[in-house]
């Protein structure tokens, strides 16, 4: 379904990836493992066109959206969580999610939408009417999760859920993305945290300094003694 | 004394009501479009102008030429967002400061050489007429141009909260690359928003007209009470701007009265450095409430 090949992007006139290549099929959940500044981030938003790659091609249901400006990436299914949440933090948290199914196919469904995303995070219909500001650091995690499924995305780009937030909130943040996935929900899941997003995911990637250096089934990974020096702790 | 105090008040107040027109639609491109627009002013101008041409070749009332000034002014800002502020988003403040200020001087001498620096009045029914309660009197052309104002006010804050357009314009204020992320595209939203704006200060321009004279310059005794306003009312804030207009409205008014008839903008600057002195942010919270 998505298809990144030999990528490359950054700021500037410095490249954070390099030659980048990955793939999500339908429906599967892949990780995206590395350090800090190892071009996570940066592979995702070249994926939903925040930043322009300088090389490479993506292809996303077969269409080529390497060139395609954000807005229409958004209009194809692509929903990305960006990293520390960023909530529109002067909109009320039902305005977020309103925004969340602003374009017209997602808009046509927002009300049944909506409901799903209040039974999935019942705190959110507690609070539909506060300002998304005032909320605390994993209430806004949950904000940000659901106002990336009123899109109803094919694919669900999640960027450090778990940043900032208890291992307790954690916790509850990946059950979360578990149940979203058992909908049927595609995700590409960016993970400082290599134990918890193995755990989640089918496949994943381990990015070095911008380059995709090994990957595998989560299985494959897990028992892989580079990483689990490296990023495991073990 | 209390009487004339009453009077200030609410001469204060009405002519609050346009400032506040201007001053919104200058907070509102700060808000979404974040740059400042200098010729506001101008294009309060060219309402009034438009206002004046239609009164005097057609007879029409400069209220019913609301509804030409504040299209045509709405195209008009699209376009400048389009075809003008676009370019120099990417580029800094130098740049956008440069371009706002030079259609503001170029707008002005182009207004200079088309209608001369005479001042056009039009005489309408009500430009004299008035309303006398217990002492004060209340102009009819200000009042109907106060609440006119009030009207588009609050129509331009159920726009920005109750319709999907409006909700993407304050998201996109808010963080225009995740506004991007939610499939809102910036360049429409932001064309939207300095069309509204322009409308507003078109809306001013044809309220004004039955009892303040057009000429070149006008723009420039209500942008810079608009720029008081929408500092005090906290940059990029919508309802913080209102307040702060209807408040430097009163402020120079009594500034009027009782310090002397040159003396109104006094008062409204010492307002503005006391405020920025204990509140630099301003005296309301951030974007739009």
């Amino acid at each position: 379904m998505l298809t990144v090949a030999g990528v490359s992007a950054g700021y500037g006139s410095v490249p954070a990836v390099h030659d980048v290549s990955i793939t999500v099929g339908e429906g599967e959940a892949v990780g995206l493992l590395g350090a800090n500044g190892a071009g996570k981030s940066t592979t995702l938003r070249a994926i939903s066109g925040l930043v322009r790659p300088t090389g490479g091609a993506i292809t996303f249901g077969g269409t080529a959206i390497a060139s395609m400006p954000a807005y229409r990436i958004t209009e194809l299914g692509i929903a990305h969580v960006p990293e520390g949440r960023q909530v529109f933090p002067e909109l009320t948290v039902q305005e977020n999610l309103e925004i969340g199914a602003y374009i017209p196919a997602a808009r046509a469904e927002r009300r049944r939408t909506l409901d799903l995303v209040f039974t999935l995070f019942p705190v959110l219909a507690e609070r539909r009417r506060q300002l998304a500001g005032t909320m605390s650091g994993g209430e806004q995690q949950m904000l940000a999760l659901g106002r990336g499924l009123m899109l109803k995305p094919r694919l669900l780009m999640l960027d450090e859920p778990s940043l900032g937030l208890a291992p307790v909130v954690t916790d509850i943040a990946f059950e979360k993305i578990r149940e979203i996935h058992a909908m049927g929900t595609a995700i590409l899941l960016v993970e400082q945290n290599a134990g918890r997003a193995l755990a989640l995911v089918q496949r994943a990637y381990v990015l070095e300094s911008g380059r995709v250096v090994l990957q595998g089934s989560s299985a494959e990974l897990a028992n892989n003694r580079q990483v689990q020096a490296a990023y495991l702790g073990l | 004394m209390l009487t004339a105090v009453a009077q200030a008040i609410v001469n204060g107040l009405l002519i609050g009501g346009i400032y506040s027109l201007v001053s919104i639609g200058v907070t509102l491109i700060f808000g979404v479009v974040k740059i400042v627009n200098f010729a506001q002013g101008e294009f309060v101008m060219i309402g009034m102008y438009i206002s004046f041409f239609l009164a005097t070749r057609f007879g029409i009332d400069p209220l019913v030429s609301l509804a030409v000034s504040m299209p045509v002014l709405f195209v008009i800002g699209m376009l400048l967002q389009h075809f003008l502020i676009r370019r120099v988003l990417a580029l800094g403040d130098m740049p956008q400061i440069f371009l706002t200020f030079a259609l503001s001087l170029l707008l002005m001498n182009v207004a200079l050489l088309l209608f001369t620096a005479n001042y056009r009045t039009v005489e309408t029914p009500y430009s004299e007429a008035a309303i006398h309660l217990g002492g004060i009197t209340v102009a009819v052309a200000k009042l109907i141009a106060f609440v006119v104002a009030m009207v588009l006010s609050l129509v331009l804050w159920v726009f920005l909260h109750a319709t999907d357009l409006g909700k993407a314009m304050r998201a996109a204020a808010q963080n225009r690359d995740v506004a991007m992320l939610m499939g809102i595209n910036p360049d429409r939203v932001f064309a939207v928003a300095v069309g509204v704006s322009l409308a507003l200060a078109g809306a001013a321009g044809s309220l004004l007209m039955p009892f303040y004279p057009a000429y070149p310059m006008v723009g420039q005794v209500f942008v810079l009470m608009a720029f008081v306003a929408v500092v005090l009312g906290t940059l990029g804030n919508v309802t913080g701007a209102l307040i702060a207009s209807l408040m430097m409205g009163v402020a120079e008014s009594l500034g009027i009265q009782f310090v002397g008839a040159d003396s109104g903008l006094i008062v409204v600057f010492a307002m503005l450095l006391l405020t920025l002195a204990v509140r630099p942010s301003g005296l309301f919270g951030g974007w739009t409430r």
